[in-house]
């Protein structure tokens, strides 16, 4: 028996999120009794490998092919469905991320699996396998049980902290051997953007909505971004006038984000907006509406015009970061 | 060329959901029932299609396991645009039965390209599409913001990570598509209205699905503590607090 861990690489460098959700698959693997087992795929070294010892994987298998360069939903999900088998894995834990999506669903019918996707914590109780996830886009919780004797968990972005727990283990390639039949997906063109900090891997992301006004009045809100090494976003009704681009556009049918730190300004906080938002840890909202719902959902607040507060704001950013 | 679009029937996505029976179960009094935001767009971009005749879409199919209580939604799909229907006639217990349901109906009929929203707004388990695509032993492209047909082949851009990726994939295939690939949702015209009412819905009889899962009951989020002020023309307290208070820099 195991917890087997898919944790993903990015040009074979793991990220925060992969160390996150071997620190996940580790722990339930604890409450379970059993190893956690991370299996890679694609071309990864093994010193970058080694690292997800030190957040408990008790056994690394690598599986490299040159074949496997860019994702295909249907071969990975087989090469992982193999390695699960092997391990005798109960559960599978992928992240809720583009890859995540589009492996799990493919894993539980191949593996007859129950799946819980967007998972936040560790689950409820493993004797009756209960796993806590939000539903309505953020709007509710709920305790949803998995009753297959395999069960597939994918684990919401930023829901779940770090934690190293050392272990020594040596890195096992894998002989396993994508199926050619299978790669059916042909990648022709990648286009990366370069320079830019994701939203989905952002600590801090500052946001604006109507409330700026006009695309020309960005100047500041790029500013403090840059101070504080943070993402910058947007609502949909400035993504929809085109002040910013669509991949800003962070809300219930854009990106959906949970960073350390949220600042709204000029957003009021439709609950479309909210879906997107509200597992952040803290919300600073910035609004010249006193009754604005994004007031409700904030932590600190200040109620004005983000024109003049801004400019404040990256004076002040200016002189803490100078000392 | 024919396309599937599968499509879910949610609350109106401005519902503020409220649960019952032990908060067991959704509150539905005074929902609107809506087609799922993703699949009204997969839908749209389905249409697209089909309107350039170079591209040889015969036909829009749209497809919902769901009671007879979903068809005003299965009708909408209908006046905005969808040639026809299925309706699997069962109250699915989970998206693995979804998927099930809808796998043994394309035991059948036969789609080149199916499209399904990349999730729902209900229970946000971005799984159907995928799992079909795995019945079908077919392959699956996740998180697709652009479709074209080129040749009577289709040419995808996909989201990663900080980018976009352009790829080809043989039919049949099934498409998770979200924001990007159509503009704004398609609105049913009047003369649309009037042709959805004679459009056929094919109703299915389900075929009996283990559940895999069970939602056990619902919780609402942990109220958050009261927003604290700071004064507009001290501003710069923010940040002090931020850093000092908060500890988030």
């Amino acid at each position: 028996m195991a917890v087997l861990v898919y944790p993903e690489n990015w040009d074979g460098k793991f990220k925060k999120l992969s160390f996150e959700l071997v620190s996940y698959a580790s722990k339930v693997a604890e409450m379970l009794g059993v190893q956690a087992v991370a299996v890679s795929i694609g071309s990864v070294d093994e010193g970058e490998l080694s690292k997800l010892a030190t957040y408990g994987a008790g056994r690394i298998i690598s599986i490299e092919n040159g074949a496997l360069k860019s994702l295909d939903d249907q071969a990975y999900t087989s090469l992982i469905a193999e390695v699960a088998k092997s391990v005798s894995a109960s559960v599978v834990v992928l992240s809720n991320n583009n890859t995540g999506k589009a492996l799990a669903p493919r894993l539980s019918v191949k593996l007859k699996a129950g799946i819980a996707s967007g998972v936040s914590r560790l689950p409820v109780s493993t004797s009756q396998f209960i796993v806590y996830k939000k539903v309505y886009s953020g709007k509710a919780f709920a305790n949803v049980e998995i009753k297959t004797p395999v069960k597939i968990i994918t684990l919401a972005q930023n829901s779940f902290e770090v934690i190293e727990s050392p272990k020594t283990v040596a890195i096992e390639k894998s002989g396993i051997q994508p199926d050619q039949n299978l790669l059916r997906t042909k990648v022709t063109d990648v286009q990366k953007q370069t320079g830019k900090i994701l939203l989905t891997d952002a600590d801090i992301v500052v946001s604006g909505g109507r409330g700026m006004r006009s695309a020309d009045n960005w100047g500041p809100l790029v500013e403090m971004a840059e101070l504080l090494g943070a993402g910058t976003a947007c609502s949909r009704p400035v993504s929809d006038e085109g002040w910013r681009p669509h991949d800003e556009h962070t809300g219930q049918t854009g990106k959906i984000i949970a960073p350390n730190l949220y600042f709204a300004i000029g957003i009021s906080g439709a609950i479309q907006h909210l879906a997107g938002i509200s597992s952040s840890k803290y919300i600073v909202a910035i609004n010249t509406d006193k009754d604005a719902p994004i007031f409700e959902a904030a932590q600190y607040g200040i109620v004005g015009d983000a024109a003049k507060i801004l400019p404040r704001l990256v004076e002040k950013l200016r002189e803490v970061k100078s000392k | 060329m024919k396309i599937l679009v599968c499509i879910s029937n949610v609350p109106d996505t401005t519902t503020k959901v409220k649960f019952i029976d032990d908060q067991k179960k959704l509150d539905v009094t005074g929902i609107q029932w809506v087609i799922n935001p993703w699949d009204e767009l997969a839908l749209t971009r389905a249409l697209e299609l089909k309107d350039d005749a170079s591209n040889g879409v015969q036909t829009v199919t749209v497809a919902h396991v769901g009671l007879v209580s979903a068809e005003p939604t299965i009708r909408k799909a209908l006046a905005i645009g969808a040639d026809d229907a299925i309706r699997v006639n069962t109250d699915p217990a989970d998206a693995y039965g979804i998927a099930a349901q809808l796998a043994e109906v394309m035991k059948t009929e036969k789609y080149d390209i199916i499209l399904c929203g990349i999730e729902s707004s209900d229970h946000n388990g971005s799984t159907v599409g995928g799992m079909l695509a795995e019945f079908l032993d077919c392959p699956s492209v996740t998180c697709v913001s652009s479709l074209k047909i080129e040749g009577g082949q289709p040419v995808i851009s996909r989201e990663i990570d900080g980018g976009k990726e352009s790829l080809t994939v043989p039919l049949p295939f099934v498409a998770v598509v979200q924001k990007g690939i159509a503009k704004e949702p398609r609105i049913a015209a009047m003369r649309g209205i009037m042709a959805a009412r004679t459009k056929p819905i094919r109703v299915y009889e389900p075929q009996a699905i283990e559940n895999f899962t069970e939602v056990l009951n619902y919780e609402m989020p942990k109220p958050r503590a009261a927003c604290k002020y700071v004064d507009a023309e001290n501003a710069g307290q923010l940040i002090d607090l931020l850093q000092n208070e908060a500890r988030v820099f």
